[in-house]
């Protein structure tokens, strides 16, 4: 499996969802999968996916928000981690795309391969810890965690090494104005 | 200015988001943040967490409030640059100035001096209230802050909010 493909799976069965993708290739991955306006797509600030999702799920209680994020960014800021389990958001999903790699700066190695990712969310608090390696584990994990409350967490191991689309075509404000936007629309 | 009456100026410039890292110079403000429900303070565990927090909050619909020590700047100048000022997110940081003089704890001198120089290389705007002017200085950061869309920040001296 590669990141498009979780990209793909997940995107091309939204239940319109409020995401937030990480930095990296992860937001170029996501952008030319699928751009959907219910998209935040990280540029810098790297490791604050999670933070940034949690903030999006407690302003907005009955919307679902997903954070697809990586394992990079995700050991860059364990402490969101403990943040997520302890704010116990039910309309919370994390998913962490690992490639254990930090693919946009060339490659270099990340921790994720000696880490138990689905046991580190359990044990701060999430509900669920999935891991997926292939498409039917990857989909029948995602169509769990969209049917029960959170906060639920995804490892999906990916290969590493693929081809990235271009950066993002969208300028920051806009990036943010139509998120805002979109995901304001529909809780009115 | 009490902690009280600062709560309730932030409230009633229509912040509702309430988020950060405990300071000891914003202590009675954070207390009756931790206490009174109508905030909803959130706690954090770090700085950028704060600061990521809040613009999630912010694109959520809400009207955002970090609150640090001015030591915890330095965990949040990448998220305050490559996300809050990048995405245009209007921000209020309240900052508790530890190191405002050479008279305070060893470690906070440094940053202590450094911290107006640093919110102006990252183009912060910021206020320097006294004890009488904290609502004055509030109300011109909330005023900046939305019509230019940034994050503005009070540095908060010690015993300012009492």
């Amino acid at each position: 499996m590669i990141e498009a493909d979780v990209f793909r799976t997940f995107m091309n069965t939204s239940m319109d969802e409020a995401v937030v993708v990480a930095n990296g290739y992860l937001s170029r991955q996501a952008f030319w999968c699928r751009d959907l306006s219910t998209n935040f797509y990280m540029l810098g600030s790297m490791g604050l996916a999670l933070s940034i999702g949690l903030g999006v799920a407690l302003a907005q209680p009955r919307r679902r928000v997903a954070v697809l994020d990586g394992d990079g960014n995700l050991l860059m800021s364990l402490g969101a981690l403990a943040m997520a389990g302890h704010m116990a958001l039910p309309n919370l999903m994390h998913i962490v795309i690992d490639n254990q790699q930090y693919a946009s700066t060339g490659g270099q190695a990340s921790l994720s391969g000696s880490i138990k990712m689905p046991m580190l969310a359990l044990a701060a608090g999430y509900r669920i810890g999935l891991e997926a390696s292939d498409q039917t584990q990857l989909s029948e994990a995602l169509e769990q965690m969209r049917a029960v409350d959170g906060p639920s967490f995804l490892r999906v191991l990916v290969s590493a090494g693929v081809e990235v689309g271009p950066r993002v075509p969208r300028s920051p404000e806009e990036i943010a104005r139509t998120f805002k936007e979109s995901i304001a629309e529909d809780e009115a | 200015m009490t902690g009280a009456d600062f709560c309730e100026l932030t409230s009633a410039l229509e912040y509702d988001f309430f988020t950060g890292v405990p300071d000891s110079t914003l202590g009675t403000a954070l207390k009756v943040l931790e206490s009174d429900p109508r905030y909803q303070y959130v706690p954090s565990v770090r700085e950028d967490n704060a600061v990521g927090l809040a613009v999630g909050a912010y694109l959520g619909g809400r009207n955002p409030v970090v609150f640090m020590q001015n030591s915890g700047l330095g965990h949040c100048l990448n998220a305050l640059t490559s996300l809050v000022s990048l995405y245009k997110i209007p921000l209020l940081l309240i900052v508790g100035w530890r190191g405002a003089d050479e008279f305070d704890a060893p470690e906070h001198i440094l940053m202590g001096s450094a911290s107006p120089a640093l919110l102006t290389a990252v183009g912060i705007p910021f206020w320097i209230p006294g004890q009488d002017d904290v609502g004055t200085s509030l109300r011109a950061a909330s005023v900046r802050s939305r019509s230019e869309n940034c994050p503005v920040a009070l540095l908060i001296r010690e015993r300012v909010i009492y």
